[in-house]
C-alpha cells in the first residue's frame, strides 16, 4: 500500500470512512488503479476512529465501544490488505469540474489528476446553536465520543448530554460502559407521533429499533437522570463552562457541570461537493442539504460520484454498501466491465442499502431537530468564527440581503476559517423563518476553494 | 476535562507555550490539549473569549493552533510528534477603526 | 399582456453603477427603477477587492478619480453609512530600480498635467508607511486620501438610501428586450415590462448585451478576476498596495484578513454566471504577495473567489449617451477598476439625465469609440 499512484489515478477516492475504504477496496479488486486521501492519521472515518488502535492496543474498549464499532474492523482490514493506495493527513482543498485534485500533506500542496472521483465525506454534525455554546468546556456528542474511539479518553468531570438522536444515546451507553458518572442526559426530543406512520418500514430494516431500546434501557439501568421535554438549554460559565440552564415542563433547573456533549443527529458534509460545485437539494426530512445522485451515486457532474452520508444521511452499514455500489460503476465507466456485469455484481449490495434506507424516514421523524435549535433567538450565536448572532442575521434580512451569501457579505457570517460549516444551515433557517419561504428556496453559501486550510506559501509553492 | 482510561503505551513530550506537555503516542494535538488541565487552544479573532476543541472531526476550526511556527493548524487532525512546539494562538491585534 | 410599470428612469443592473446612479436620480427628485437579473451586487460589486484609488489611472479617469474621492470622504453625509471606508492611502512599491524609474516617470506625467496627489517615495519612506514590506523593495508610490471599501456594502448602501429616496429595485428581474415607444423606452423582463423616458445601462459585464438591444455595438469581454482572502492576521499594514513590475492589490482589511488580487484571470463557466479559478495562475499572485510580504508565508487562504467584469480593449469604461437610442445612458464595462469610480459615475448619470450635461470630461469613454474594430 503506497501513499498515492505513482501512475494514472482511476479512482480518487476523498474520505476513508465505510464508503471511501469499502469503494476503494472494491474498485482496487477488480483491477482500478485506486487513491484513498484522508485528512486524518488512520482509516475508518468518524464511525470507526481508530479502530486499528483499538484492535491492537485497547482490546477491552471494544465492550466499551460496542458492537456497531467493531463492524469496522473487518472493513479496514480489507482496506489495507487491497491494492489502492492511501494518503492519510492529507487534505483535499479542491476538486476541479476536470477531475484535478488539490492536495495539500506535510506543508506541501500539490495537485492531482483522477479518471475519476469518489467523494466519500461523510457527515458532520448539526449544529446545536444554544447561548454559551462557544464556550470551552462545551463541545459535540461526537467529539467526546471521538476521544473514546481515537484515545480512549473519558469526561473527567461532571458531564451532561443534552439533544436528541441516536449517537446522544450511543455515547450515554458507552460512557456507563466505561465507568463514568453521567450528571444528567437532557432531551429535546419532543414529538414522537410523526415518526409511527414511518415505523413498519423501519422494522423490516434491520436492528436499528432493537439496538436503540437497548442503549436506552442500559443509560436508564445506570441510573443516568433524563429530563425529557426540555425547551430551554443555556451553557452557563465565564472562561469556561461551570453549570448548564435547562428549562422542562415549566420548570427551570441549573446543573453543575464541566463539560457538555451537545448533539442534534447529523447531516450530510456537503462543504466539498458544493465548492465543487454538484448540484444540490434540500432534504426536508434530514433538513440539509444533499447532492443530487443517482442510484449508483453519479451527480450531475461527469465523472465525479458521491457515496456515503455525504450524499444523505444512511448510516454505516449503508455508506459501505454505497461505497461498492459506486465502485462498481466507477468500474463500468472506465470501461473495465460492461453494464451488465456492474448489476450482478452490485445486485446484493443494491439491495441491503436499499434496505438500510427504509429505517431512516421513521429514524428521522423520531429525531427531528428542536425547532428553537434550528431557529434560535436573536441574542445566540450562529457563526462561531465572526460570533455573528443569530439577531445580527435577521437584522440583514431587514436590509435587504434576502439570501445566504448577502447575508455573509452583511455580517461576515460564513467568513471564517470553518467557512460556514458551523453556521450555513441555520443562516438558511434564519433566513426562511424570517421571509416565510421554504429554506430549498433560500439556499446555502457559495462554497468557495481552497476548502481545507493552505498558507500562501503552500500555493506559491503549487506544483 | 478528559481523562485516559489506560495509561498511555508510549508516551510523547511536546511543548505548549514552551512548556512540556506528556501525551500519547498517536493522540491528537487536541486530545492532548483536553487531557492536560487546560483545553484552551486560541482566543477567538472576533472577540477574544477563550475557545476549546468543539467538533473534533476537522469541521470546527475552533481547535486552531500554532505548530512549530505555523499558525491556524487544526489540532484535531494532527498527532503529536516529540518535540513538535505548540503555542495557544492569541487574538490578532486587532486593525482599528 | 399587463400594462408597463412606469418610471422616470430605468436602471439595468443592481451593482455598484447602477445603485450609484439609481441614488443620484432619486436624489435629483426622479423615480428611478432598478432592474437586477439576480440579487443586488452579485457579481463584480461583491467579488470586488475594494480599492478606493487614484494611484496610477489612465489620465482620462484622473479627473472621474479626483471627484469621486470627495465622495468617497463624504459618504457618511451623503448615504449614513461609509461602507467601512478607511482612507489609509494606496502604494506602489518598486521591487526594483527600473520599476522605481518607471514610478518617478509617472509622477511626473502626473505633475504635468496638473495633479499633485501621486508622491514619490523613497527606501525610508516606504517603510514608514509599510513597515512590514520585504526588504528587497526600493520604494514606491503613493496617494495619501485613497484607501479602500467594502464592495458590497458601498452597493447596498447606495441601494438603501436610494430606496429612502423613492427608487424602487426589483431583484431577479432580468431584461429580455428593449422597445421604442413614442420617446419612451419599454423595457421587458421575466416580470413584466417597465417604461420610461431615460434608461441606464449598469449591467457590468452583460452591458455589451443591452448596448446591443439599444443598437449600440461594443466589444466587451467577460472576465473573471480572481481574489483570495487569509484568515484574521494582527495588525501590520495599513495602506493599499500594489506592485510596479507585477499584478498585486494587497490590503489588510478592518477585519484583520488580508485580501490579495490583482488581475489574475479564472474562467467564466459556461452558463456565464458562475466563476471556476485558476489555482496554479492564482500561485502566481501567492507568490507576489509572499515576497513583497514575507509575512505572509505562514498565513492561512479562507477562500478564493472570481468576479465577473467587463473589459473592453482599451481597459476603459464606457460611460455617456447611447449613441443609436437618444435617452439612453451607459456605465459599464470598467475593467477591474470602476469601484472607485462608482460614486461619481452615478452622479454624472444623474447629470446627464436632469441638466443633458456634466461638468467632467468624459469623451474618452464614448459609446462609439471602437466602431470599425471588430467585436470580441
Amino acid at each position: 500500500m503506497s501513499a498515492i499512484n505513482s501512475g494514472e489515478i482511476d479512482l480518487a477516492v476523498v474520505g476513508a470512512g465505510p464508503a471511501g475504504l469499502a469503494a476503494a477496496t472494491t474498485a482496487a479488486e477488480l483491477g482500478l488503479a485506486v487513491s484513498v486521501f484522508d485528512e486524518n492519521a488512520t482509516p475508518g472515518g468518524q464511525i470507526y476512529r481508530g479502530i486499528e488502535a483499538v484492535a491492537a492496543k485497547r482490546g477491552a474498549d471494544f465492550a466499551v465501544l460496542g458492537d456497531a464499532y467493531r463492524a469496522g474492523e473487518s472493513i479496514v482490514r480489507d482496506f489495507r490488505a487491497s491494492k489502492a493506495a492511501y494518503a492519510p493527513n492529507t487534505g483535499v482543498w479542491l476538486v476541479q469540474k476536470d477531475r484535478q485534485l488539490g492536495i495539500v500533506r506535510d506543508g506541501k500542496a500539490g495537485m492531482v489528476a483522477a479518471r475519476r472521483v469518489l467523494i466519500a465525506t461523510g457527515a458532520q454534525e448539526r449544529p446545536v446553536p444554544i447561548p454559551g455554546w462557544t464556550l470551552p468546556g462545551v463541545m459535540l456528542a461526537g467529539a467526546a465520543q471521538g476521544l473514546l474511539k481515537s484515545a480512549g479518553m473519558v469526561p473527567a468531570g461532571p458531564v451532561v448530554l443534552a439533544g436528541n438522536g441516536p449517537l446522544l444515546y450511543q455515547l450515554a451507553a458507552q460512557l456507563v460502559a466505561a465507568g463514568v458518572k453521567i450528571a444528567a442526559l437532557l432531551e429535546t426530543r419532543s414529538e414522537r407521533a410523526a415518526a409511527l406512520p414511518h415505523l413498519p418500514a423501519a422494522l423490516m430494516a434491520g436492528n436499528y429499533l432493537a439496538k436503540g431500546l437497548g442503549l436506552i434501557a442500559a443509560v436508564k439501568r445506570a441510573g443516568v437522570p433524563i429530563r425529557r421535554g426540555v425547551t430551554e438549554l443555556r451553557a452557563l460559565g465565564c472562561e469556561r463552562l461551570e453549570a448548564v440552564e435547562v428549562a422542562a415542563g415549566g420548570r427551570t433547573e441549573r446543573i453543575d457541570a464541566a463539560l457538555l456533549c451537545l448533539h442534534q443527529g447529523v447531516v450530510a458534509n456537503v462543504q466539498l461537493s458544493l465548492a465543487i460545485p454538484l448540484k444540490h437539494e434540500w432534504s426536508a426530512a434530514q433538513r440539509c442539504w444533499r447532492p443530487v445522485v443517482d442510484q449508483w451515486g453519479n451527480s450531475d457532474v461527469e465523472g465525479i460520484a458521491v457515496a456515503g452520508d455525504c450524499a444523505g444521511i444512511g448510516g454505516a452499514e449503508a455508506a459501505a454498501h454505497a461505497g461498492r455500489i459506486a465502485a462498481f460503476e466507477a468500474a463500468r465507466a472506465l470501461g473495465r466491465i460492461d453494464a451488465a456485469a456492474r448489476d450482478t455484481h452490485a445486485a446484493s449490495d443494491l439491495a441491503a442499502w436499499r434496505r438500510h434506507l427504509r429505517a431512516r424516514p421513521f429514524l428521522d421523524a423520531l429525531y427531528p431537530p428542536a425547532q428553537g435549535l434550528v431557529v434560535p433567538a436573536d441574542d445566540v450565536p450562529v457563526c462561531r468564527c465572526e460570533e455573528v448572532t443569530a439577531g445580527q442575521v435577521r437584522d440583514a434580512v431587514r436590509q435587504g440581503g434576502t439570501g445566504p451569501n448577502q447575508v455573509k457579505s452583511f455580517t461576515r457570517s460564513g467568513m471564517g476559517p470553518c467557512q460556514g460549516r458551523m453556521c450555513a444551515l441555520t443562516v438558511s433557517e434564519v433566513i426562511a423563518d424570517a421571509l416565510g419561504k421554504p429554506v430549498a428556496e433560500i439556499g446555502t453559501y457559495r462554497i468557495r476553494p481552497p476548502i481545507k486550510p493552505l498558507t500562501v506559501g503552500e500555493l506559491a509553492a503549487l506544483e | 476535562m478528559f481523562r485516559r482510561l489506560h495509561e498511555p503505551e508510549a508516551a510523547v513530550t511536546i511543548t505548549v507555550d514552551g512548556a512540556p506537555l506528556v501525551a500519547g503516542a498517536g493522540e491528537t494535538v487536541a486530545a492532548a490539549l483536553l487531557a492536560s488541565g487546560n483545553p484552551v487552544c486560541r482566543q477567538s479573532p472576533a472577540s477574544g473569549q477563550p475557545r476549546a476543541p468543539f467538533c473534533m472531526m476537522g469541521a470546527c476550526f475552533d481547535c486552531l493552533v500554532e505548530i512549530d511556527g505555523v499558525p491556524n493548524r487544526q489540532s484535531c487532525l494532527v498527532e503529536v510528534r516529540p518535540g513538535m512546539a505548540v503555542r495557544r494562538q492569541a487574538r490578532p491585534t486587532p486593525v482599528g477603526p | 399582456m399587463t400594462i408597463p410599470r412606469d418610471f422616470d428612469a430605468v436602471v439595468i443592473g443592481g451593482g455598484l453603477h447602477g445603485c450609484s446612479a439609481a441614488y443620484h436620480m432619486a436624489h435629483a427628485g426622479l423615480k428611478p427603477v432598478v432592474l437586477e437579473k439576480n440579487v443586488v451586487a452579485r457579481h463584480a460589486s461583491s467579488a470586488s477587492a475594494g480599492g478606493v484609488r487614484r494611484l496610477g489611472r489612465d489620465p482620462a479617469e484622473i479627473p472621474l478619480a479626483m471627484a469621486s474621492i470627495e465622495l468617497w470622504h463624504s459618504m457618511r453625509d451623503m448615504l449614513g453609512d461609509d461602507a467601512e471606508f478607511r482612507a489609509t492611502g494606496q502604494v506602489r512599491v518598486a521591487e526594483n530600480d527600473q520599476d522605481m524609474a518607471k514610478l518617478a516617470e509617472r509622477a511626473a506625467s502626473v505633475r504635468a498635467l496638473g495633479y499633485d496627489h501621486e508622491v514619490v517615495l523613497d527606501r525610508k519612506q516606504l517603510r514608514r508607511l509599510v513597515p512590514a514590506v520585504s526588504e528587497h523593495c526600493v520604494g514606491g508610490l503613493y496617494t495619501a486620501r485613497d484607501g479602500y471599501a467594502f464592495p458590497y456594502k458601498a452597493t447596498a448602501a447606495f441601494r438603501l438610501k436610494a430606496e429612502a429616496l423613492g427608487a424602487v429595485v426589483e431583484e431577479g428581474t432580468g431584461v429580455t428586450g428593449v422597445e421604442r415607444e413614442a420617446g419612451r423606452f419599454v423595457v421587458a423582463t421575466n416580470r413584466g415590462a417597465f417604461r420610461a423616458p431615460v434608461l441606464v445601462n449598469a449591467a457590468g459585464a452583460w452591458g455589451a448585451e443591452i448596448a446591443r438591444m439599444l443598437g449600440d455595438e461594443v466589444p466587451l469581454e467577460p472576465v473573471a478576476l480572481m481574489m483570495m482572502v487569509s484568515a484574521r492576521m494582527p495588525h501590520f499594514l495599513d495602506p493599499t498596495v500594489g506592485c510596479a513590475g507585477r499584478p498585486l492589490s494587497f490590503k489588510q482589511m478592518r477585519s484583520g484578513t488580508v485580501v490579495i488580487g490583482g488581475g489574475y484571470r479564472g474562467r467564466v463557466a459556461a452558463d456565464g454566471e458562475l466563476t471556476e479559478l485558476e489555482f496554479r495562475r492564482l500561485a502566481l499572485s501567492a507568490r507576489t504577495a509572499a515576497d513583497i510580504f514575507p509575512i505572509m508565508r505562514d498565513a492561512t487562504l479562507v477562500r478564493c473567489w472570481a468576479g465577473i467584469e467587463g473589459f473592453t480593449p482599451d481597459d476603459l469604461p464606457i460611460i455617456g449617451p447611447s449613441k443609436a437610442a437618444p435617452g439612453a445612458l451607459h456605465s459599464f464595462g470598467f475593467c477591474g477598476h470602476g469601484f472607485q469610480l462608482g460614486p461619481i459615475v452615478g452622479s454624472i448619470t444623474a447629470q446627464l439625465v436632469t441638466q443633458g450635461r456634466t461638468n467632467l470630461p468624459i469623451e474618452a469613454f464614448r459609446v462609439d469609440r471602437f466602431a470599425g474594430q471588430a467585436a470580441v
